[in-house]
């Protein structure tokens, strides 16, 4: 905001006391409480564990907390959908950013209300059963591709308008059918878009327990739907460092991808908002 | 044009057709209760309004996805402001804030539960005995702040990238003009962001209508119903095997977002179009 001498001092302080108090204490509790015995877990606090026993407690999640399971369910449930999404909404997409007639206009209003609109979660419990598909996983790819398509057409078809024609048509002249012009060119193209769109698509997929829990509680297990039954069970009653052993057992992998790919991350997430 | 078929067809099962359900379903007697589904008007409706659920369950959905909205804004825009320049601190900074919006929203909520116990690390800290979850006043006010808190991130983000969009020259011009840093920047700087705001306002909004995972973990709608957000309704109802009140609810959640998105985007971009 400022720019005064006395300010330039002082930021560095108020940001690193803002972190601390803001993340830090959260963030320390979970890696405290994870690493401490049971006994010392029952009532959870800030202070450190007499005897670090996170590794212990870690191993004991894993095999009790049927983590590998969970983790299998999480991905097979994750990748199809990511996948799926972001083939089919670039394909529509490319085609909604193309033709400029009214049909594609309300298409293209059609495809995006998902955004802002709840899907309705009860309803699409019965229509898996009349389907066949209810408590499966291709059930459950259906129902979170028709909740995120939409935002993979919009993310998509935004970008698609400011990529010029000229490469496509002259691939056309040159005879290249439809489907070729899209893999060869379009989709390459796509590429920063399409980064961004895994990322958000990954991190509310993998993070979901709402529509899981309809669709598919108590058939098929994912991370987040085992974490909820075993702590609303009262299975993890006072098993506060199981908890949080949990937790840091699943969010390691979304940390990582997001170590990895951090500055793509941030440019695509803040690039779509602000225009 | 067949590229739109595949997305579309997505589209128009898993999302269409279940929303189109909400309308016919809501008006039955659907129940776990009974192997036949008969139409019953509008019985669901009249039994909902009279015994004062649905009017507290939307007064306290509107509330808290209002105080999500303010609480998510302010924590953004401040942290935005604070974290501005690029300086290593405040990129670490801002990348510590971010780590709330990779983790799970239910993990969030296990966190705090485990913070803001009664005599809780917070309660320790401050020296105090409180009871921050079983407050029937003021505990929906202490949720929708973990809400704000896991999502202030992607706000600092986004108000973070409608700084960056803001020329230089313009408030340096300001300045030149004579109007102090303060003025300036209110005046010049803060108006521009207006898009962001659209953004990060609807989002936060709408986003938190929907919401569920943090109100669970913490509450579980408690105490007396006074967190029981609509999908928290939703999803209680649907385990009593109520399953055309779910409906009903689901339908109620519907409309309350459709009606309320777009006078919110309308309001928003009309002030943007005036600045």
């Amino acid at each position: 905001m400022s720019d005064s001498p006395i300010w330039r001092r002082l930021q560095p302080i108020v940001t690193a006391a803002l972190v601390v108090v803001l993340l830090g204490i959260p963030l320390w509790l979970v890696v405290a409480t994870a690493g401490k015995s049971q006994g010392e877990a029952i009532q959870p606090d800030l202070t450190p564990p007499g005897h670090w026993q996170l590794w212990a407690n870690l191993r004991q999640v894993w095999t009790e907390g049927q983590v590998p399971g969970a983790f299998l369910g999480s991905l097979i449930i994750v990748v199809p959908t990511v996948a799926g999404v972001l083939i089919l909404g670039s394909m529509a997409a490319w085609v909604l950013a193309r033709r400029a007639s009214r049909v594609t206009a309300v298409l293209y209003a059609l495809g995006i209300s998902g955004i802002i609109l709840p899907p309705a979660v009860i309803t699409v419990v019965l229509l898996l059963r009349q389907l066949g598909l209810a408590g499966t996983v291709i059930g459950m790819i259906g129902v979170y591709m028709g909740i995120y398509l939409s935002t993979v057409i919009f993310f998509v078809t935004g970008f698609v308008r400011t990529i010029p024609e000229a490469l496509e048509e002259a691939a056309q002249i040159d005879g290249a059918s439809p489907f070729a012009v899209f893999r060869r060119i379009v989709l390459p193209l796509l590429r920063p878009v399409l980064a961004t769109a895994t990322i958000l698509i990954c991190l509310y997929v993998w993070n979901d327990v709402f529509y899981a829990f309809f669709v598919i509680g108590g058939r098929v297990d994912t991370l987040p739907l085992n974490l909820f039954r075993v702590a609303s069970a009262g299975l993890y009653l006072n098993n506060w460092h199981l908890i949080f052993a949990y937790v840091i057992l699943m969010s390691l992998p979304l940390i990582a991808v997001f170590a990895v790919a951090q500055r793509r991350i941030i440019s695509g997430i803040t690039g779509g908002a602000v225009k | 044009m067949w590229f739109l078929l595949p997305a579309y067809a997505v589209l128009l099962l898993f999302f269409f057709v279940p929303t189109a359900f909400n309308f016919i379903y809501a008006f039955t007697d659907w129940s776990s209760f009974k192997a036949a589904i008969n139409p019953v008007g509008l019985d669901n409706f009249t039994q909902l309004a009279s015994d004062g659920t649905l009017f507290r369950a939307l007064r306290i959905t509107v509330l808290y996805a209002v105080l999500v909205a303010i609480f998510q804004n302010l924590f953004g825009f401040g942290l935005a402001v604070l974290l501005e320049r690029d300086t290593v601190v405040n990129r670490i900074a801002r990348t510590f804030f971010l780590i709330p919006v990779l983790m799970s929203a239910l993990a969030v909520g296990y966190i705090f539960q485990a913070l803001l116990k009664p005599s809780g690390a917070v309660d320790q800290l401050f020296g105090i005995h409180y009871a921050w979850l079983a407050d029937t006043h003021w505990t929906i006010v202490v949720v929708a702040l973990i809400h704000a808190w896991k999502w202030m991130g992607l706000s600092m983000l986004i108000y973070l990238a409608g700084l960056k969009t803001i020329p230089e020259d313009i408030t340096e011009a300001a300045r030149i003009d004579g109007a102090s840093r303060w003025r300036s920047f209110w005046r010049i700087r803060v108006p521009m962001l207006a898009p962001a705001v659209t953004f990060n306002v609807a989002t936060a909004l709408l986003g938190s209508m929907n919401g569920f995972d943090i109100v669970q973990a913490t509450t579980g709608g408690g105490p007396a119903r006074t967190t029981e957000i609509l999908n928290i309704f939703i999803y209680r109802t649907f385990g009593q095997g109520l399953f055309a009140q779910a409906t009903t609810m689901s339908l109620v959640l519907f409309l309350l977002v459709a009606l309320m998105a777009f006078p919110v985007i309308y309001v928003l971009r009309k002030r943007e179009a005036i600045l």
